[in-house]
C-alpha cells in the first residue's frame, strides 16, 4: 500500500466511525450520511415535496460541498469545468436519486447499512454490482457523454454559493409561508425529525467532503475500476467504510444483525436489487456515483453540479408521484419507473457512443 | 508522435479506458494529455500497474502530458 491508499483507507474510516457517531448523536438509524437520503430530506425543507417525514435541511450537505470547496483550493484543483452532456447528467441524477429511494439509500448508505447488520442491503449490494457491470459494458462499446470544457468561475461558484445559502438558511431557518408551515419544513416526525445537532453535522461534511476530495472517494467507481483494469484503489475504500461502520456499531452497540425490523428500510429483495442496479447503472453513466457528484459539483465541476441538481429534481418527482419506497416496501409506481429508468439509462448508454 | 491520447474532458473513467486501450494496440511510448488530477493520478496508475515507467510534464492551463514507457 502506497501513501494515497493509505488515504483512501483511512478517508474510509473516518467516515464508517463518523456515521456511526452521527446516528449515536441524533441522526436517522444506519443513516450517519446518507447522500440520497439528505438531498431528499433538503429537499422536502424547501417545498420541493411535500412528504411530512422527510423534511429536514440537512448541514451535512452544504458541509461536503464546502469542504470538497476548500479542499480542491488548496490542492489548486479548483477549476471551472462542464458541458459534458449537460441534460442527459440531469436525468441521469433524476434516476440515480429515484432507484435510490426506491432501495432506500445510497451507495454509501448501502454500505452502512451492511455495517449496521442490515441484511437487506445485501441484495441491494448485488443489485448495484449488477448495475456497474452493464454499465462498463457501455463504456467497453465506446460510451461518452462527450468533452467537457473549461467554464467561466462563475459557473464553478454556483454550487458553493448554493451551499452557504443553505448553512445561513439552516442556521436561521426562517419561515417563509406561514400558513404552510414553512418552507422551511421541518419534520414533527420521521426521519426528517432526527437530525444531530447542526454545528456536528455541518462539520462532519466538512470533514468527509474534504477527505472526499482528497481520495476521489466513489462508490461505483470501485468495481468499475476492478472490472475494467483490475485496480484495487477504490475497492480499498470500500473495504475501510464497511470495517469502519461495523466496528463503531458494535462499540456503540447498535449492530444489529437480521433482514426484519432495521431502520428505514424494507424487506422486499428483488425491489432493492432492482433500485441499486438502477443506481449503477446511472452512476456509471454519469461518471461517479452521488457522494462523487456532490464533491465533484465542489470543486467547480458544473456537471457534477447539474447531476446534483437531477438528484434534487429526482427526489422531489419520487415523493410526489409516489415512487419513493417506505419500510413497508416499495410502491407500484416505484417498481415502473424502475423499470422505465433501467431502459432509459441503458438507451442512453447505447445511443451516446463515439462513432 | 503519433501515439497520442487526448483524454482532455473526458469524465472517469475514460482517460483510463482510452489509455488501457493505446497501450494494448501500440509497442512505442504512449503519451496522454489529461486536464485534472483524478485523470493523471488513474492513468498513472494505470501504467505503473502494467510494469511501465511513468514520466509527467506539467503544462500551463492544469493540464498534463503523460509519457508511458514501454
Amino acid at each position: 500500500m502506497d501513501r494515497k491508499d493509505w488515504l483512501v483507507v483511512c478517508t474510509g474510516l473516518v467516515i464508517g466511525v463518523l456515521a456511526a457517531l452521527l446516528v449515536k448523536w441524533g441522526n436517522p438509524g444506519n443513516m450517519g450520511l446518507c447522500i440520497a437520503c439528505f438531498l431528499r430530506d433538503t429537499a422536502g425543507a424547501l417545498g420541493l415535496h411535500r412528504a411530512a417525514i422527510v423534511q429536514y435541511l440537512r448541514p451535512e450537505i452544504p458541509g461536503l460541498i464546502l469542504g470538497a470547496a476548500f479542499a480542491a483550493l488548496i490542492g489548486r484543483e479548483f477549476r471551472s469545468k462542464g458541458g459534458s452532456g449537460t441534460i442527459v447528467r440531469f436525468l441521469l441524477g433524476i434516476f440515480m436519486m429515484i432507484g435510490a429511494l426506491v432501495f432506500l439509500g445510497c451507495p454509501l448508505r448501502m454500505l452502512l447499512r451492511l455495517g449496521g447488520g442490515d441484511l437487506n442491503a445485501i441484495l441491494g449490494l448485488v443489485g448495484f454490482v449488477v448495475g456497474i457491470m452493464a454499465g462498463v459494458e457501455f463504456l467497453k462499446r465506446g460510451f461518452n457523454l462527450g468533452r467537457a470544457q473549461n467554464g467561466s468561475l462563475a459557473g464553478a461558484l454556483i454550487m458553493p454559493f448554493i451551499a452557504v445559502v443553505i448553512v445561513f438558511l439552516a442556521i436561521y431557518q426562517p419561515v417563509f409561508n406561514a400558513e404552510a408551515g414553512g418552507p422551511i419544513f421541518v419534520s414533527a416526525k420521521g426521519p426528517g425529525s432526527l437530525f444531530a445537532p447542526l454545528a456536528i453535522s455541518l462539520a462532519a461534511g466538512l470533514v468527509v467532503g474534504f477527505l472526499a476530495q482528497r481520495a476521489r472517494l466513489c462508490l461505483s467507481g470501485g468495481v468499475r475500476d476492478y472490472a475494467l483494469t483490475r485496480d484495487t484503489y477504490l475497492l480499498k475504500g470500500y473495504g475501510a467504510i464497511f470495517v469502519g461502520v461495523l466496528v463503531a456499531n458494535l462499540i456503540l452497540g447498535s449492530f444489529n444483525l437480521g433482514f426484519a425490523n432495521q431502520p428505514i428500510a424494507h424487506t422486499d429483495g428483488v425491489w432493492n436489487f432492482m433500485g441499486m442496479a438502477l443506481v449503477g447503472l446511472a452512476g456509471i453513466l454519469a461518471g461517479g456515483c452521488p457522494l462523487r457528484q456532490l464533491i465533484l459539483s465542489g470543486q467547480g465541476d458544473t456537471d457534477g453540479g447539474i447531476t446534483v441538481l437531477g438528484m434534487v429534481a429526482g427526489a422531489a418527482i419520487a415523493h410526489n408521484f409516489m415512487l419513493a419506497s417506505s419500510p413497508d416496501g416499495p410502491t407500484f409506481y416505484g417498481k415502473i419507473i424502475v423499470i422505465i429508468g433501467i431502459l432509459i439509462c441503458a438507451g442512453i448508454g447505447w445511443v451516446c457512443r463515439e462513432a | 508522435m503519433s501515439n497520442v491520447v487526448d483524454a482532455r474532458g473526458l469524465s472517469c473513467p475514460l482517460p483510463v479506458i482510452k489509455t488501457k486501450a493505446a497501450v494494448e494496440k501500440y509497442d512505442e511510448e504512449i503519451e496522454v494529455l489529461v486536464d485534472n488530477n483524478t485523470a493523471l493520478e488513474n492513468v498513472t496508475r494505470l501504467a505503473k500497474n502494467k510494469g511501465f515507467e511513468v514520466e509527467t510534464k506539467k503544462n500551463i492551463g492544469g493540464e498534463w502530458q503523460i509519457f508511458i514507457h514501454k
